[in-house]
């Protein structure tokens, strides 16, 4: 469209404060934490070279560990239930009917709303003594006592938190879904209900294979976004039982900011950038490939 | 109802299904229900638990609906520590420079990528994507050291700046498609009549672009409104607490022995009411803009 020297330079400028801004707000403060990690700082002393020393103290540190493994469990719980949960719900509410649409409309609605205030309204829901979800059960006869869900049992906890989180999220899924649903040409359709294949023939032959790609967008957008959960377990729990609960982005918020070893706050947060940085590159090739 | 949904389903293929599974129909209907029942509960038990009167919403075991209507609980949100019109600023503010910012940073950028011959172009928007592969939860402490510096931690404009640096890949991946995708006759006819190229931005692209321009306003507010590690880390003066903050604060906060559920409800309440009022009022440009922010 615009050529030439001048124009050249004319669109520079739109570019520039753009490319300014991801200078100074991202390139560099990834810089910076690269180099953290191979300090020792505290704030209050100057930082001190220790090269892979706070990689070495990750490794040795049993609540780096508890942490590491207790998001990684989350994660592999968590994930098939959106995933499995969220197609299904497309499957149901692709049709065009009214109330499939209405169904796919309120099933969205808590996608909008933020995690934080989400985790405010299951805390509460949770809660032992004033929730709603232990009067239930209590009503119902399934439990006889009230069931202290939240902080002091790990695994109670992570169940309690996963199930907020599906509400929460498995509209997403289901909306990236129903779109790939969509996108299959109607003529593929036809033909395989002429072939008089049974509907559940025609989801795990026709329509699950020709998704394929946004099963695994979606896998990977739920993968990434469990291992850096934070809102949900910072609200919920606060780590409890004895950061039992503390996921990796908490146990590197508790190192910068609570405790300020920032140089050891900065590698652990590395290892965490590299780790998403390897499930990102996995799903993407095979994501591409299965494009191909 | 059902029965007059199950026979209104008239799509080219779904029509022979129907007829085929028949009455299955009924049961998918009534699974639909209770899908909208479960999804719906938590968000109107907590507008009911918002409105019982101070006693009720403290009562253990809580009663299912209220007795009695009360805004009570809102109004001692209202006057909770700095009290809620300073949280609601705080968090609107925000959220309305994060907008500002994003557009006035990606709309010129996005321009120039789809628009002119610049050389490295390719490397220069992988560079602005960067931000998509590097979790800026890993970036915080730097952002903070950095803002610390220059005296943007505690200010609406700081964090803005940060939801920004979160939002400008998604934000500049949609406009530029968006822009690329204007056919360009109309913007040769105005350079022959010698318009500028600003002026051909303003006057033919931006127009031609407003649904895409919608979505990202949408996106960047339902992110600054709703984020809450970055908040949690910039912002430690409590009358710079947005409104999540307060409320993660207000939670274990003993007033009276012990949480003021009533209150905390209404303050979720209150925050989930922008977001679901922006989703069913612009819905259409939610789902387009999830479109094409997932298929990177």
């Amino acid at each position: 469209m615009f050529r030439g020297r001048r124009s050249r330079l004319v669109g520079m400028a739109y570019l520039a404060p753009a490319v300014i801004f991801v200078l100074v707000f991202t390139v560099y403060p990834l810089g910076q934490m690269i180099w953290m990690s191979f300090h020792n700082w505290s704030l209050i002393t100057p930082p001190r070279w220790v090269g892979l020393g706070n990689y070495q103290r990750a490794l040795a540190d049993r609540q780096y560990w508890v942490s590491f493994l207790f998001t990684l469990k989350y994660t592999a719980i968590i994930t098939p239930i959106l995933i499995v949960g969220g197609y299904l719900l497309a499957l149901l509410t692709v049709e065009r009917s009214p109330l499939r649409r209405l169904t796919r409309t309120t099933v969205f609605i808590p996608v909008v709303i933020g995690l934080g205030v989400s985790s405010l309204l299951w805390y509460w829901l949770f809660s032992t003594d004033f929730g709603l979800i232990n009067k239930a059960l209590l009503d119902l006869g399934i439990i006889s006592k009230p069931v202290l869900w939240l902080g002091v049992d790990a695994d109670r906890s992570m169940m309690a938190i996963i199930a907020s989180v599906v509400w929460k999220v498995m509209g997403f899924g289901m909306i990236l879904f129903v779109g790939a649903i969509q996108a299959i040409p109607t003529e593929i359709n036809e033909a395989s209900l002429v072939d008089g294949a049974s509907y559940w023939q025609r989801v795990t032959r026709v329509v699950l294979p020709l998704t394929l790609r946004s099963v695994l967008l979606v896998t990977l957008v739920s993968v990434i976004g469990s291992l850096l959960a934070f809102d949900q377990f910072y609200i919920m729990t606060a780590g409890q039982p004895q950061n039992e609960t503390a996921t990796s982005v908490f146990y590197v918020y508790l190192n910068s900011f609570p405790y300020l070893r920032l140089g050891y706050g900065a590698a652990l947060s590395m290892i965490l950038a590299l780790t998403i940085l390897a499930f990102t590159v996995v799903q993407l090739l095979l994501t591409r490939r299965s494009h191909a | 109802m059902t029965a007059t949904v199950a026979r209104r389903q008239r799509t080219r293929v779904a029509t022979t299904r129907a007829r085929a599974r028949g009455r299955s129909g009924y049961l998918l209907g009534a699974i639909c229900v209770a899908i909208c029942a479960v999804m719906v509960a938590p968000l109107v038990a907590s507008v009911l638990a918002s409105v019982k009167p101070t006693a009720e919403a403290a009562a253990s075991p809580p009663t299912y609906l209220p007795h009695g209507l009360s805004l009570d609980s809102y109004e001692r949100l209202w006057t909770y520590q700095q009290g809620l019109p300073t949280y609601l600023f705080n968090s609107l503010g925000t959220a309305v420079l994060a907008i500002a910012f994003t557009l006035a940073l990606t709309v010129p950028a996005a321009y120039a990528l789809a628009r002119f011959e610049i050389p490295g172009k390719e490397v220069i928007f992988v560079v602005l994507l960067l931000a998509l592969i590097v979790p800026y939860q890993a970036l915080l402490t730097p952002m903070f050291l950095l803002f610390a510096k220059v005296g943007l931690t505690n200010t609406l404009v700081g964090l803005a700046i940060l939801h920004t640096a979160i939002q400008l890949p998604f934000s500049l991946y949609v406009l530029r498609n968006s822009l690329s995708a204007v056919p360009r006759e109309l913007e040769e006819a105005a350079i022959v009549d010698g318009a500028s190229s600003w002026q051909v931005l303003l006057r033919i692209l931006v127009p031609a672009t407003v649904p895409a321009i919608v979505t990202v306003a949408l996106f960047a507010f339902i992110m600054s409104w709703n984020e809450f590690l970055g908040a949690l880390v910039l912002m430690s003066r409590g009358s710079s607490f947005t409104l999540p903050l307060i409320l993660a604060a207000a939670r274990t906060e003993t007033s009276l022995g012990g949480t003021d559920w009533g209150m905390l409800q209404a303050g979720v309440t209150i925050s989930v009411i922008p977001c679901v009022l922006v989703y069913l009022l612009l819905q259409r440009y939610y789902v387009s803009g999830l479109m094409s922010g997932a298929v990177k």
